[in-house]
C-alpha cells in the first residue's frame, strides 16, 4: 500500500515537473539550437581554396611560382595535381616542380611574349579539391597585351569543376572568419526582434494600457545589450578583414546612431517622475526610435553605394553566402536560437522591472 | 576591491595592446584568422554572462 502511495506521489511529482517543462519548452529548444549552432559553426570545415602565390610580376619565358592553398591535398593527391594560369578566358598549363606539403607546391610555367588579357589567375587542380585559384594583381614585364592573341586552347582539358566536399565557402580575406556569420549577424536579428516587441508594447501603451510600459522598457534594454555585442563583435571582425576597427560606413554609423537613440530612450525615461506620463512619453519616443532604426539599418545602407558591409549595394557578397546551403543550414537556426535567447533574457529583465515598479509603489 | 582588479586588468590589457601590436596581428592573422572567431564568441559569452550576473544580483537585492 505504502509502496503504491510512494509510486503515486512520485508520478504526480514527475507529471508536475513535466508540466513545468512543457511550459518552458522553448527554452529547451533555444539551448538545443544554440548548441547545434556553436558546434556546427566551429566544426564544419572550410572547403579548399587558394591562399596566395609568391609572384608580383610575370615575365616572358620560365616563371617559377609557389602556390599556397588552404585545406588542400596537393601532397596526398600528387599524382593528379595539375596547375594552370588562366589569362582572360584562356589557359596555359604549368609544370609541377616540387610539392612541399598538402598546402604548398611550386610550379613553373612558360609564357609567350603576347598575352590576350591582363586578368591573370593561378589555378591548382586535384580531383579531391577540385579547382582552387588565386587571382592576384600581377605586373607584366615586357609582355605585350593583345586581345586577339590565341593561346593553345586547353579549356576542355581543364577541369574547372567544384570540389565535392561539404563545408563553408572559402572566401578570400574572410577565410575562417566566415563563421562569425553565425554569431555577429544574429545579434542584430535579435535586436530587431526585441525592439519589435518593444514597439508593439509601446503601441499598446499609447492606446491606453500603460502597464505595458514594463514590457517596452525591458525588451528595449535587452535589445540594447545585443546592439552593443553586435557593435563590438563587428568591430573585431572589421579589424582583421577590412583592417580597421571602425570605418565611415553607412551601416556602421547607422548602428551607432541606433545605439545612442535607444540608450537615450532608456536613460531619459528616468527623468520623468509621473509613471503614467513617463509611459506615454517614452512610448512616443520608442515609436520614433524604431522608425529611425529601420531607416538607418535597412533602408539607408541600400540606397548609398559606398558600403563595405556585405548585403548592401555595391557588394553582393552576402547574397552569395546566403545561397550556400551549408551556411544556411547553420545560419537560420542561429538567428532563431539567438532571438530565443534574447527573449529569455527579456523575461528575466521584465521580472526585474516589475519588481522595481512594485518597490516604487510601496 | 573589484574596481581595483578591474582597472588593473584594463591597464594590463591596454599596455599589452600598445606594446605588442605585431604580436596581436600575428595571433589573429594566423591559421585562417580562426582566432577572430574565438574572440567574437568570447565577447558575446562574457557580455551575456556579465549582464545576466548583474541582473540576478539586482533582482536578489530588490526581493530582499
Amino acid at each position: 500500500m505504502s509502496c503504491l502511495l510512494d509510486c503515486q506521489t512520485f508520478c504526480i511529482l514527475t507529471f508536475g515537473e513535466i508540466n513545468e517543462m512543457m511550459k518552458n519548452w522553448w527554452k529547451f529548444l533555444a539551448v538545443i539550437l544554440l548548441t547545434y549552432v556553436t558546434l556546427f559553426s566551429l566544426l564544419t570545415p572550410l572547403v579548399p581554396g587558394g591562399l596566395a602565390v609568391n609572384i608580383n610580376e610575370i615575365k616572358i619565358g620560365e616563371n617559377n611560382i609557389e602556390f599556397t592553398g588552404y585545406n588542400t591535398h596537393f601532397n596526398t593527391d600528387q599524382a593528379n595535381l595539375r596547375c594552370f594560369i588562366s589569362v582572360g578566358q584562356q589557359w596555359i598549363e604549368g609544370k609541377v616542380t616540387t610539392i612541399e606539403s598538402d598546402a604548398k607546391f611550386q610550379f613553373s610555367v612558360n609564357l609567350p611574349d603576347t598575352l590576350p588579357s591582363t586578368q591573370v589567375a593561378f589555378y591548382a587542380y586535384t580531383p579531391t579539391d577540385g579547382a582552387v585559384y588565386v587571382s592576384s594583381a600581377v605586373g607584366f614585364s615586357d609582355i605585350v597585351i593583345d586581345s586577339n592573341t590565341k593561346l593553345p586552347d586547353l579549356k576542355n582539358k581543364v577541369s574547372n569543376e567544384e570540389h565535392k566536399r561539404w563545408g563553408f565557402p572559402f572566401q578570400p580575406i574572410l577565410f575562417e572568419t566566415i563563421r562569425n556569420l553565425m554569431f555577429h549577424v544574429p545579434m542584430w536579428f535579435s535586436m530587431f526582434f526585441l525592439m519589435g516587441i518593444s514597439l508593439v508594447a509601446s503601441f499598446k501603451v499609447l492606446s491606453g494600457k500603460w502597464e505595458q510600459d514594463v514590457i517596452a522598457v525591458s525588451s528595449a534594454k535587452v535589445g540594447l545589450v545585443f546592439c552593443v555585442l553586435g557593435l563590438i563583435t563587428g568591430s573585431i571582425w572589421a579589424r582583421f578583414t577590412w583592417g580597421t576597427w571602425w570605418t565611415r560606413d553607412p551601416q556602421l554609423n547607422g548602428a551607432m546612431i541606433v545605439f545612442i537613440v535607444y540608450a537615450a530612450y532608456v536613460l531619459l525615461r528616468n527623468s520623468i517622475e509621473d509613471e503614467n506620463k513617463r509611459a506615454r512619453l517614452s512610448a512616443v519616443f520608442n515609436v520614433f526610435a524604431f522608425i529611425l532604426m529601420i531607416l538607418l539599418l535597412m533602408v539607408m545602407p541600400r540606397m548609398v553605394d559606398t558600403s563595405l558591409h556585405p548585403g548592401k549595394s555595391g557588394n553582393p557578397a552576402f547574397s552569395k553566402y546566403d545561397l550556400d546551403s551549408s551556411l544556411r543550414a547553420v545560419f537560420y537556426p542561429a538567428v532563431i536560437g539567438w532571438a530565443m535567447l534574447g527573449y529569455w533574457i527579456y523575461t528575466i529583465q521584465k521580472k526585474l522591472e516589475t519588481l522595481k515598479q512594485a518597490s516604487h509603489v510601496e | 576591491m573589484l574596481n581595483k582588479i578591474f582597472f588593473t586588468l584594463v591597464f594590463i590589457a591596454s599596455a599589452q595592446l600598445a606594446f605588442s601590436q605585431s604580436v596581436l596581428e600575428e595571433t589573429f592573422y594566423q591559421s585562417g584568422k580562426i582566432n577572430v572567431v574565438i574572440a567574437v564568441i568570447l565577447v558575446i559569452l562574457l557580455g551575456l554572462f556579465f549582464y545576466l550576473f548583474r541582473l540576478n544580483k539586482k533582482i536578489d537585492q530588490l526581493k530582499k
